[in-house]
């Protein structure tokens, strides 16, 4: 302790202060950060316990039909697989008036999101819901599956051209996101469950163009996500990628940390030994 | 130059004379007194510095070490996962952190060594005059007019003449280039010309494809709030041939959007779509990048390098950003088999502006 407290006016400590209070709020960020819920398929007869939900937290907005009101868009037709998305990723319920709903906590569990999106499909006919089949990542690999005249990993490269051709403009190369007019924003893609990213090429959220099943096939969407899977869990060769986005977070870097560290670097050779 | 003073006093009973003679002048302060440091009074202080000099090069050979057993010894596939990074090449980071810490501790022991061993005693160099004394200069003189003389340069003009024109015109070249850079290109045709020309496709309509799956589109897969991003079917051409591939599709690239016909507002944006599907050059006429970015609740198409914004229903005109023509309208129809075609090719050149455009 004695030698701790000789040290509090050392002109390091400061610096050293800062680096210890951003480590230890990262940390605890990264352990205590929300983890993304996985919805299951809705069960038929959930409608009624949908319908209840519906008018006691959206109805407000949305109106007592889901037919919308001057706040909220209508529901008629927006199918189970928007619900699934908007609610599932904590989207809706709207945290707060903005252009654009940003991602909240997931307030509803799974039960109760397969019956809201269960009610919302009644109201006209939607995207429903997908299954597995085309939301499971493919397995990197030499052999082909049944149907398909290239290898699982072909498959792969496939989705990321796919993905570049259609989504890399707004999520970016490496789908971290970006910016788009007036505040709004295309999210990171990274940590989003294969089903929600599947739901969001179908329904179109916000200022998202749709990428319906004539535009992308369903096998093509397939492939997209496993691409996107795939630079998730990719090695990183190059260190630090600093978000990828680029020339932006990569000069903030320079300027901030490797100026820093020359000025540093400066003051001491300047200084005078005791 | 004389009458100012360049001595400088240094001891006191100098100072003291100085003030006499001229009291309006400022003194000079000299410098202030040398602060010893520890190590220059104090044995074991020299004594421990030598030791932590000694500390810092040790550990750079120590890090030196480091690098040259990890080189072999960790192999080329191994990963870990580094906190803040993500999964990484053991390789790679133990080989740039070894040999980063092998040059820093060299560096730091260095500049240890020099603040706390190496004289610090404060020095004071009289600064001298510049000119030389007139027989030096004299000599240089004559050296250079000796050597002008030997060169015949005065008896024989037309080599002096001769010279001076050579080096001048080599000049020229250096200008020209930045000259001529900003005159009209060598072909002018090549910036015109794009694959959706009929004439690629023989006089037929060339219908749309969707890239990068080159398969042809319908009327109805196109629904509302979705975005096709287009090729025409005559890059299969290219493709097969792998040949120019990327120099067609950077001017081919089409944006395909429905819109709800009555937000439409300019006729002939109208007339050039089938029930509300437009077709749009996805070349930016500012610099030419890729403009993707479409907003489905405003209807904005943005592109990413410099935040050029056109408005889809009012013809694709600006309404933010450097660029400053609208995007070029690609007329499509339906052919018999339902799919979508373009039954002429683009009206403009896309893209950028250049000198021979005609608008």
């Amino acid at each position: 302790m004695k030698a701790l407290a000789a040290r509090r006016r050392h002109p390091a400590a400061i610096a050293v202060l800062i680096l210890l209070g951003l480590l230890v709020t990262g940390g605890a960020y990264s352990f205590l950060a929300p983890k993304q819920a996985q919805a299951t398929s809705v069960t038929a007869d959930s409608v009624a316990t949908g319908k209840k939900l519906f008018l006691a937290n959206c109805a407000s907005c949305h109106g007592l039909n889901a037919q919308g009101t001057a706040s909220g868009p209508s529901l008629v037709g927006v199918g189970a697989a928007s619900v699934d998305f908007q609610v599932g990723t904590g989207r809706m319920p709207l945290a707060g008036p903005a252009v654009q709903a940003p991602q909240n906590k997931v307030k509803f569990d799974e039960e109760q999101i397969s019956a809201l999106a269960a009610y919302v499909a009644t109201l006209g006919p939607g995207p429903a819901v997908p299954d597995g089949e085309y939301t499971t990542p493919i397995v990197p690999g030499d052999e082909k599956a049944a149907g398909q005249s290239l290898t699982n990993s072909e498959r792969i490269a496939r989705g990321g051209e796919i993905f570049r051709v259609n989504c890399a403009m707004c999520h970016n190369f490496a789908g971290a996101g970006g910016a788009l007019t007036r505040g709004k924003y295309a999210p990171a893609l990274t940590g989003v469950t294969p089903t929600h990213i599947y739901e969001a090429m179908v329904t179109g959220p916000q200022s998202m163009p749709v990428f319906n099943d004539t535009n992308i096939t369903p096998a093509g969407k397939q492939e997209v996500i496993s691409y996107l899977d795939a630079i998730d869990n990719q090695t990183n060769v190059g260190g630090m990628t600093l978000g990828n986005l680029g020339p932006v977070s990569e000069g903030l870097f320079a300027w901030i940390f490797l100026l820093g560290l020359m000025i540093a670097s400066a003051v001491w050779l300047g200084k005078k030994a005791a | 130059m004389s009458d100012i003073d360049t001595t400088r006093p240094e001891s006191g009973s100098e100072l003291a004379h100085h003030q006499e003679q001229s009291l309006d002048r400022f003194e000079n302060p000299g410098l202030p007194p040398h602060i010893h440091r520890a190590a220059d009074d104090d044995p074991a202080a020299g004594k421990r510095a030598e030791k932590q000099v000694a500390t810092l090069f040790g550990l750079s050979m120590l890090a030196t070490l480091v690098f040259m057993v990890a080189y072999f010894a960790i192999p080329d596939e191994s990963t870990f996962y580094l906190p803040g990074v993500g999964l990484s090449k053991t390789q790679n980071v133990v080989l740039g952190l070894s040999m980063g810490f092998a040059l820093f501790f060299i560096g730091i022991g260095a500049v240890h060594w020099a603040k706390t061993l190496m004289s610090d005693e404060e020095i004071v160099e009289e600064r001298h005059p510049q000119r030389s004394d007139d027989r030096s200069r004299a000599a240089a003189v004559a050296t250079v007019l000796d050597g002008g003389a030997n060169a015949q340069l005065g008896r024989r003009p037309l080599i002096l003449y001769s010279l001076t024109g050579a080096l001048g015109l080599f000049a020229l070249p250096f200008v020209l280039q930045i000259a001529g850079s900003l005159g009209p290109v060598n072909a002018p045709e090549e910036l015109k010309e794009n694959i959706w020309d009929l004439k690629n496709n023989d006089g037929k309509p060339i219908r749309l494809m969707r890239d990068p799956e080159m398969t042809p589109i319908k009327l109805s897969d196109v629904t509302n709030g979705s975005v096709f991003h287009v090729m025409p079917e005559t890059l299969q051409k290219n493709i097969d041939e792998n040949h120019g591939v990327l120099e067609a599709k950077a001017k081919a690239a089409v944006i395909l959007i429905r819109l709800e016909p009555d937000l439409i507002k300019v006729q002939k944006q109208k007339d050039w779509g089938v029930d509300g599907v437009v077709a749009y050059s996805k070349i930016c006429t500012h610099v030419g990048c890729a403009v993707g970015l479409y907003e489905q609740t405003t209807h904005h198409l943005l592109c990413p390098c410099h935040q050029s914004t056109f408005d889809l229903p009012d013809d694709c005109n600006v309404i933010f950003g450097p660029a400053k023509r609208p995007l070029p309208q690609l007329k499509i129809t339906v052919d018999d088999a339902g799919y979508l075609v373009a039954p002429q090719g683009f009206m403009e050149p896309v893209g950028p502006s250049f000198w021979e455009r005609s608008r």
